[in-house]
């Protein structure tokens, strides 16, 4: 039973690390700037729990093997324990967990201590059930005043965030379903919810965030690959949480100036 | 303490009603509470059937439950979450083998409050039945999750389930929260008033000490999870806005102004991370003693193993925000939840480091009930060492709310908590039923269980990785999903095998009841006190004495003793008194 147990602690063991080095499921491509900063922490913190899941488990499958009874005469030794060794393996995992912890400090830091930086791309992002919506200031570089009385989340776009087209700063927000953005530009977000809360993931850029109602919460990325990259609902939202999925379409600033300017051209 | 028997213990009971239903003896209300963990833990484990089911063949029409529909598929979630939590993980190890167990162990005849003790168990009955009626009113269950995340929890136009079927969500909760807290109350002056002669603290079995510090955290989390609960259904019923802001749902402004849907967060994680806690730390206590036991050996630190437990419990109340990181919570709040989630894997890796001390130059007996404790520790650790990533908030970027979290908490507080569940049973039942339970089912359970669970939720932390999201009834409306459907589809293979198997358990358990060979008083040549007692012990627990206690609960082979363990209540001198 020993030897049973030894067996299929190590196959547990050696199969889920086989398949976490093989990793034919990994993190999604990185196409946005913090992606390698968060990649690298993840891989590090990867690789020490790794290496200490295989050295626990494998100790645990030798002990209860090497130590299983015999029948023998003579009895188990008879230890309470070890301060030393206590006292060792407390600071030794002190050490391990604060470590990794103050290394992915900095990272956190530059992603949610600091505002956009100048010339970044102002964008509203709107949840409610069940689909985002994407605002852009227009040449004004001002989002108009939105009201709550305005919404008719059956007419979609500007209706659906209750755009308030009597205000003058209003006139020229484009409001889309899909999310463009120019590659390596900042994109400075604001992100809102109107019904319940949401979460805004977008698995290639490494961002995820809630939309919380009431909050308007501002964040940022910086796109670095031209593509287009799936946003999942990440906060379930209600029946069709599965299915409240949108695009990111990143393009070179050129075409990003021509869609925006198509889209207010549409508008007038 | 040693005058306690006298005011607390009560006459036999006669008649079946005082004796079986009503009763005051703990034995039987902790029997009460493991019959009603075993029932909603079926109930939870056919849910979580009909979600894997549901996931990969959506359109599936299945035997009486018909087509699942995405909300139906949130319903099952949400019911699923709340009984396994409520009903199963915390009710059987501490209202189960706690109250068996714990007067038993330091030698009480009962607990403190038996009325009290009653009270709570059929309170928490009550709280059961009105959670399964959410079941069958109009609507259904709710499909909030068991989180209940305000404002889809707290308004009936935001989905189906969200009308009556909420109120009787959170009112079960409510109820579930009151039974607690009196046993709570109950669990603690027990352990603090009723210990018999010569039982100090230090000499306390580790399991006595689990549920102890558990009913301490039970005492300060639930009240605020009862609060909290109440809160919201206020604002679901009375119109106010606690948690809701001014919101507006399909296109309707609701009548509700200025709330914080973060305000209930921190009061539900509050409760929810001392929770785990409440679910896990039975289990290693249970582990201890079985390692122990099982090894033929002293557990190894004991003082540093009570520590461990006195600093999770502690740090448990200050690391709620680790499940807000990406809330809007402010980020510096982030990372000092963060350094004190990380603080909290210390004692929980000196836990671990003392169970393989305990195995180490043991005589390890490989009895049912010691597999599942090594399976403890093995689920443990796997269970544990996803808990630095998802502590990181820099990592729960990619990794919060996707099926990582999902596979990380089910193999620690899911199934190590039921591993811990299921050695204390194999364990404890020949002492409760006065029958050995089989071996060969045993093992055969403890084999397809292991590697069951491990080929379940291992692979999530691999979906989680890739960016699946939780609580997605279905795959077919988000591209980057495709490809995993395949080790989904693995995986609800996996889920129909291991729920199969529990069977064998059922079986084994009920023919243990009813047919199973006659156990002796002490068949594991185990220490602490229950084993001194007939079996299954008399309704005064030691039948009219109150034992003496003269060592530890863990003297396995000490050098120079007649036999190689030595019981709490020999006289014989330990060569180390102290522990």
């Amino acid at each position: 039973m020993g030897l049973a147990l030894l067996a299929v602690i190590w196959l547990i063991t050696f199969v889920s690390t086989y398949f976490f080095i093989w990793h034919p499921w990994w993190l999604p491509t990185a196409a946005s700037a913090a992606a390698a900063g968060i990649d690298r922490q993840f891989t590090f913190t990867y690789i020490v729990m790794g290496v200490v899941f295989v050295l626990a488990q494998c100790s645990l499958g030798l002990f209860v093997w090497k130590y299983r009874d015999r029948g023998s005469a003579t009895p188990a030794s008879y230890s309470h324990g070890n301060t030393t060794m206590e006292i060792a393996w407390t600071i030794l995992t002190a050490v391990l967990f604060v470590g990794l912890n103050l290394m992915g400090r900095p990272i956190w830091a530059a992603e949610r201590f600091q505002p956009a930086g100048d010339g970044a791309l102002p964008v509203e992002v709107t949840g409610m059930q069940f689909a985002w919506y994407f605002r852009y200031a227009g040449p004004d570089g001002k989002f108009g005043l939105t009201n709550p009385k305005l919404m008719d989340p059956s007419a979609g776009s500007e209706a659906a965030i209750g755009l308030d087209t009597s205000d003058p700063a209003a006139k020229d927000d484009v409001v889309t379903g899909t999310m463009v953005l120019p590659v390596n530009r900042q994109v400075d977000l604001t992100l809102r919810a109107v019904d319940v809360i949401h979460s805004f993931f977008v698995p290639n850029m490494r961002f995820k965030q809630d939309a919380v109602p009431g909050l308007a919460i501002k964040m940022h990325f910086t796109p670095t690959q031209i593509g287009d990259y799936e946003i999942a609902c990440a906060e379930l939202c209600g029946l069709g949480h599965y299915k409240m999925h949108g695009m990111v379409k990143v393009v070179s600033p050129e075409d990003f100036d021509k869609w925006l300017a198509a889209r207010e051209a549409e508008k007038q | 303490m040693a005058t306690s028997e006298i005011v607390h213990a009560h006459a036999a009971p006669q008649g079946f009603i005082r004796k079986y239903i009503f009763s005051l003896d703990h034995k039987v209300i902790g029997i009460q509470y493991f019959f009603l963990a075993l029932t909603a833990v079926w109930v939870g484990m056919i849910l979580s059937l009909l979600m894997r089911i549901h996931m990969i063949w959506p359109d599936a029409n299945l035997p009486f439950v018909g087509h699942i529909q995405p909300e139906t598929y949130l319903s099952i979630l949400t019911m699923h979450g709340t009984i396994m939590v409520f009903f199963v993980l915390t009710t059987a190890p501490q209202g189960g083998f706690g109250n068996y167990f714990l007067p038993i162990q330091i030698g009480a005849p009962d607990m403190a409050f038996p009325v009290l003790n009653m009270l709570s168990f059929w309170t928490t009955f009550v709280a059961f039945v009105v959670i399964l009626a959410a079941f069958f009113v109009t609507g259904g269950a709710p499909l909030h999750g068991w989180t209940g995340y305000p404002p889809l929890s707290a308004m009936q136009s935001t989905g189906p389930g969200e009308g009556l079927g909420a109120d009787l969500w959170i009112t079960s909760i409510a109820i579930f929260c009151a039974a607690s807290l009196m046993g709570a109350l109950n669990f603690i002056t027990t352990t603090l008033d009723l210990r018999a002669k010569g039982m100090s603290m230090f000499r306390m079995p580790l399991t006595v000490w689990s549920w102890f510090i558990t009913a301490i955290l039970g005492l300060l989390a639930f009240g605020v999870l009862l609060s909290a609960g109440i809160l919201l259904l206020m604002d679901r019923n009375l119109g106010t806005s606690f948690y809701v802001p001014l919101v507006v749902v399909n296109g309707q402004i609701m009548g509700h102004k200025g709330g914080s849907p973060l305000l209930w967060q921190h009061l539900f994680w509050f409760f929810g991370h001392p929770e785990v806690y409440i679910a896990i730390l039975p289990g290693m206590g249970v582990a201890s003693q079985l390692l122990s036991t099982f090894s033929r050996k002293p557990i190894f630190g004991y003082k540093a193993m009570v520590y461990a437990m006195l600093a999770i419990g502690f740090l448990g109340f200050m690391v709620w925000g680790h499940h807000m990181f990406m809330s809007g919570m402010s980020p510096y709040s982030a990372f000092a939840f963060s350094i004190l989630t990380m603080g909290i894997g210390v004692p929980s890796a000196i836990k671990t480091f003392n169970w393989l001390g305990t195995i180490w130059g043991g005589r390890v007996r490989f009895h049912s009930p010691m597999l599942f404790a090594v399976g403890f520790v093995s689920l443990f650790v796997s269970g544990g060492l996803s808990g630095p990533f998802l502590a990181q908030p820099t990592l729960d970027i990619p990794l919060h709310d996707t099926a990582f979290v999902v596979g990380h908490f089910h193999l620690i507080m899911g199934v190590a908590a039921i591993f811990g569940i299921f050695a204390a049973t194999y364990y404890w039942v020949p002492k409760m039923f006065g029958r050995m339970m089989n071996e060969t089912l045993g093992r055969i359970h403890f084999w397809f269980t292991l590697i069951g669970t491990y080929a379940i939720f291992m692979p999530m932390h691999y979906l989680g990785m890739a960016g699946q999201p939780r609580r997605y009834s279905q795959f077919t409306e988000v591209a980057y999903l495709q490809h995993l459907i395949p080790l989904n589809r693995f995986i609800t293979y996996c889920a129909i095998i291991t729920i199969a198997a529990q069977l064998v358990f059922v079986i084994n358990l009920f023919w243990t009841i009813f047919k199973g060979p006659k156990a002796s008083d002490n068949p594991w040549e185990a220490t602490t006190l229950e084993w001194t007692t007939a079996t299954p012990p008399p309704h005064d627990n030691f039948g009219g004495h109150t034992p003496v206690v003269h060592n530890g609960p863990y003297e396995y082979g000490v050098p120079g003793a007649a036999r190689d363990y030595i019981m709490q209540n020999e006289p014989a001198t330990s060569p180390n008194p102290a522990h």
